[in-house]
C-alpha cells in the first residue's frame, strides 16, 4: 500500500514537473500573443486567410497538426461537416463579459467562422478578441464543449430520473427491466467496488457524487469519440473543475489523522521544515494528476486518431488508407476501452483520496506513532 | 497558427468553460443527487435487504426443516427402541409368567400327589384296621361256630377235653 503511494506520489510530481514546464511555455507564447495580434497585423491576417480560401489549392500541404488542434480544442460554433464556406455548422451564442461595455450576447454566426468582425470583436483561432486593445474581454460564450456538457447532464438527468420511475412504479420486489437493468450493474459496482473498497463504512455519503462524475466522465469521453462531438473530457477546464470538486471534497470531509499526518508527519522533528511542505503539496498534486490523467489521456487518443487519418493527406495517396484507417480502426477500439477505464479511474482515485482521508487511525499509524515516542525517549 | 500558441490554449483551461463546468456540474449533481440516486440507491439497497432477508429465511426453513427431521426421525428412533423394550419386556412377562404357572403347577401337583399319597395311605390303614376288625370278628364267629359244633355233645366235649389234655404235658 504504502509503496503503491510513493510510487504514485512519485508520479504525480512528475506530472506536476511536465506541467510546469508546459505551463511556462503557454505562458511565454501567451506573453507574446499581443504582439501577434495586433489589430493591423489580424486584418492582415484575416484578408490572407480569405484570399487563401478563394484560390483554394488541392496541392497545397496540409497543416494536420492545425486540424488536429481545431478537432481538440474548443469552438464557438459546432462545426458538422465541410469546410470554410461550404462547413454547415451550428451556430452557437456568444456571451462575452467586457470590461468597458458589460455583458454582451449575440450569435456565433456573426463572426462567419472568423471571417467577420461583430461589433468590434473578432475571432481569432477561436479566441474572440477586441479591436479596442484597453479592453478585457472575458469569454462565457456556450461553446462547442458547454454544449455538449449542458446536453449530457440534461442526458443524464432523464435517463436516471427515468430509472429512479422505473424502480418507483416496478416496485423493488421485481427484477430490473430495460434501462434498469444495464445500468443497476453499473450503479452497484461504483457504490461497492469503487465508493465501499475504498471509503469503507461511511462510503454511502460520496456515492452520488461518484455516481454523477462516473456518468458524465464516461457518456463525455463515448461522445468524444464520434467525429462531430466535443472533446469535453479531453479539455483541461472540464478536468479542472472535477479535480478541484474532488479536492475539496476530500479535505472538507477529511479527518484529524489525515491533518496530522501533513502537519505532524511521523517522522523525525527535525524533518519536518521539508516533510511537511511537501505534504501540503501532496494535497495538490493528487486532483493535480487527476486533473491530467484524464485530460491527457483523452486528448491523446483523439490527436492519435486524427494524425494517423491525416497520413492520408500528408502522403497524398491513397493507397496508404488501408493502413491509416485499420491503425486509426485499431486506436478507436482502444478508446473505447480508454472511455470507460478512464472514467473509471477517475471515480476510483477520487474514492481512494477520500477513503485515505477519511480513514480511522489504522495500525501503520499507530505502529510509527510508537516509533516516534520511542525515539524521543532516546 | 503558432504550435506553442495551440499548446498554450490547449493546457490553459478556459475561464468560461470552467465557469459553465463548476454551474453545470453543481446542478446536475444536486438534480440527480435528489431525484435519481437517491431513489434508485434506496431502492437498490431496499431489494437487496429484502434478498438477503430471503435468503435468510430460507436458510434458516431449511434449518428448521432439518431439525423438524432430525427430530423425527429421533421420535421414530425412540419409538422403535420402546416398542423393542416393550417387546422385550412382554417376553420376559410372558416367561416369567410361564415360569411361574410351571412352578406353581408344579407344586400344586406335588401337592396334591402328596395329599393324595397321605389320603391312600390313610385309605388302606383304615382298610387294613377294618379288615382286621372283620378278620377278628370272623374269626370270632368262626370259633362260636366251631365251639358249637364241638361242644354239641358230650362224647365230643370229653374227646375235645382228652384232645387238649394230651397237649398239656403236665409238667
Amino acid at each position: 500500500m504504502t509503496s503503491k503511494i510513493s510510487a504514485y506520489k512519485r508520479f504525480s510530481s512528475t506530472c506536476f514537473v511536465i506541467f510546469a514546464l508546459f505551463l511556462s511555455l503557454s505562458l511565454r507564447s501567451t506573453a507574446s500573443e499581443p504582439v501577434e495580434h495586433s489589430a493591423e497585423e489580424m486584418n492582415a491576417t484575416v484578408g490572407e486567410h480569405t484570399e487563401a480560401v478563394k484560390e483554394h489549392d488541392p496541392n497545397a500541404p496540409v497543416d494536420i497538426a492545425a486540424v488536429a488542434f481545431e478537432h481538440i480544442l474548443d469552438s464557438h460554433s459546432w462545426h458538422l461537416w465541410g469546410e470554410d464556406h461550404e462547413a454547415v455548422a451550428i451556430p452557437l451564442p456568444v456571451i462575452i463579459y467586457s470590461s468597458t461595455k458589460g455583458i454582451q450576447c449575440f450569435s456565433s454566426a456573426k463572426f462567419e467562422h472568423g471571417h467577420a468582425i461583430h461589433n468590434g470583436y473578432r475571432l481569432v483561432d477561436e479566441e474572440i478578441v477586441s479591436d479596442d486593445t484597453t479592453e478585457a474581454i472575458y469569454d462565457f460564450s456556450i461553446t462547442k464543449n458547454v454544449a455538449q456538457l449542458m446536453l449530457t447532464a440534461g442526458i443524464l438527468f432523464l435517463l436516471f430520473t427515468s430509472i429512479a420511475k422505473a424502480y418507483k412504479n416496478t416496485g423493488v420486489t421485481s427484477a430490473p427491466k430495460g434501462k434498469q437493468s444495464f445500468f443497476e450493474p453499473l450503479i452497484t459496482f461504483v457504490r461497492d467496488d469503487i465508493a465501499k473498497s475504498n471509503i469503507g463504512a461511511k462510503s454511502d455519503k460520496y456515492v452520488p457524487y461518484l455516481l454523477t462524475v462516473f456518468f458524465l466522465i464516461l457518456l463525455n469521453n463515448v461522445l468524444g469519440l464520434i467525429p462531430i462531438g466535443a472533446n469535453l473530457t479531453g479539455n483541461i477546464a472540464f478536468t479542472l473543475v472535477l479535480s478541484v470538486v474532488t479536492l475539496i471534497v476530500t479535505n472538507v470531509n477529511a479527518n484529524k489523522h489525515y491533518w496530522h499526518h501533513i502537519f505532524a508527519p511521523p517522522a523525525p522533528k527535525a524533518l519536518y521544515p521539508i516533510l511537511v511542505p511537501l505534504e501540503i503539496v501532496g494535497i495538490f498534486t493528487k486532483p493535480f494528476a487527476l486533473m491530467i490523467r484524464l485530460f491527457a489521456n483523452i486528448t491523446a487518443g483523439h490527436i492519435i486518431v486524427i494524425s494517423l487519418v491525416g497520413l492520408i493527406f500528408v502522403f497524398k495517396t491513397l493507397w496508404i488508407s488501408p493502413v491509416a484507417v485499420g491503425f486509426a480502426l485499431f486506436i478507436d477500439v482502444l478508446e473505447c476501452l480508454v472511455a470507460l477505464l478512464q472514467a473509471y479511474i477517475f471515480t476510483l482515485l477520487t474514492a481512494l483520496f477520500i477513503g485515505s482521508a477519511t480513514a480511522d487511525h489504522n495500525e501503520d499509524g499507530v505502529h510509527n506513532d510508537e516509533d516516534e515516542k520511542v525515539g524521543a525517549h532516546h | 497558427m503558432n504550435s506553442l500558441f495551440i499548446l498554450g490554449s490547449l493546457i490553459t483551461p478556459g475561464i468560461g468553460l470552467i465557469f459553465w463546468t463548476t454551474v453545470v456540474f453543481l446542478l446536475l449533481l444536486a438534480l440527480l443527487g435528489k431525484y435519481a440516486w437517491k431513489p434508485i440507491l434506496n431502492a437498490i439497497k431496499t431489494r437487496e435487504d429484502g434478498i438477503t432477508k430471503a435468503l435468510a429465511s430460507a436458510e434458516s426453513a431449511l434449518n428448521d426443516m432439518r431439525e423438524l427431521k432430525s427430530n423425527n426421525e429421533k421420535i421414530l428412533a425412540d419409538a422403535r427402541n420402546e416398542r423393542d423394550t416393550l417387546i422385550k419386556e412382554a417376553r420376559e412377562a410372558k416367561d416369567a409368567i410361564i415360569n411361574e404357572a410351571k412352578s406353581k403347577a408344579q407344586k400344586d401337583a406335588d401337592r396334591i400327589l402328596a395329599s393324595a399319597r397321605e389320603q391312600i395311605i390313610n385309605e388302606k390303614n383304615a382298610a387294613v384296621t377294618e379288615l382286621k376288625n372283620q378278620v377278628a370278628t370272623l374269626s370270632i364267629e368262626i370259633a362260636e361256630k366251631i365251639l358249637r359244633s364241638e361242644l354239641s355233645s358230650d362224647e365230643k366235649q370229653k374227646a375235645l377235653v382228652s384232645n387238649l389234655m394230651k397237649d398239656v404235658n403236665l409238667n
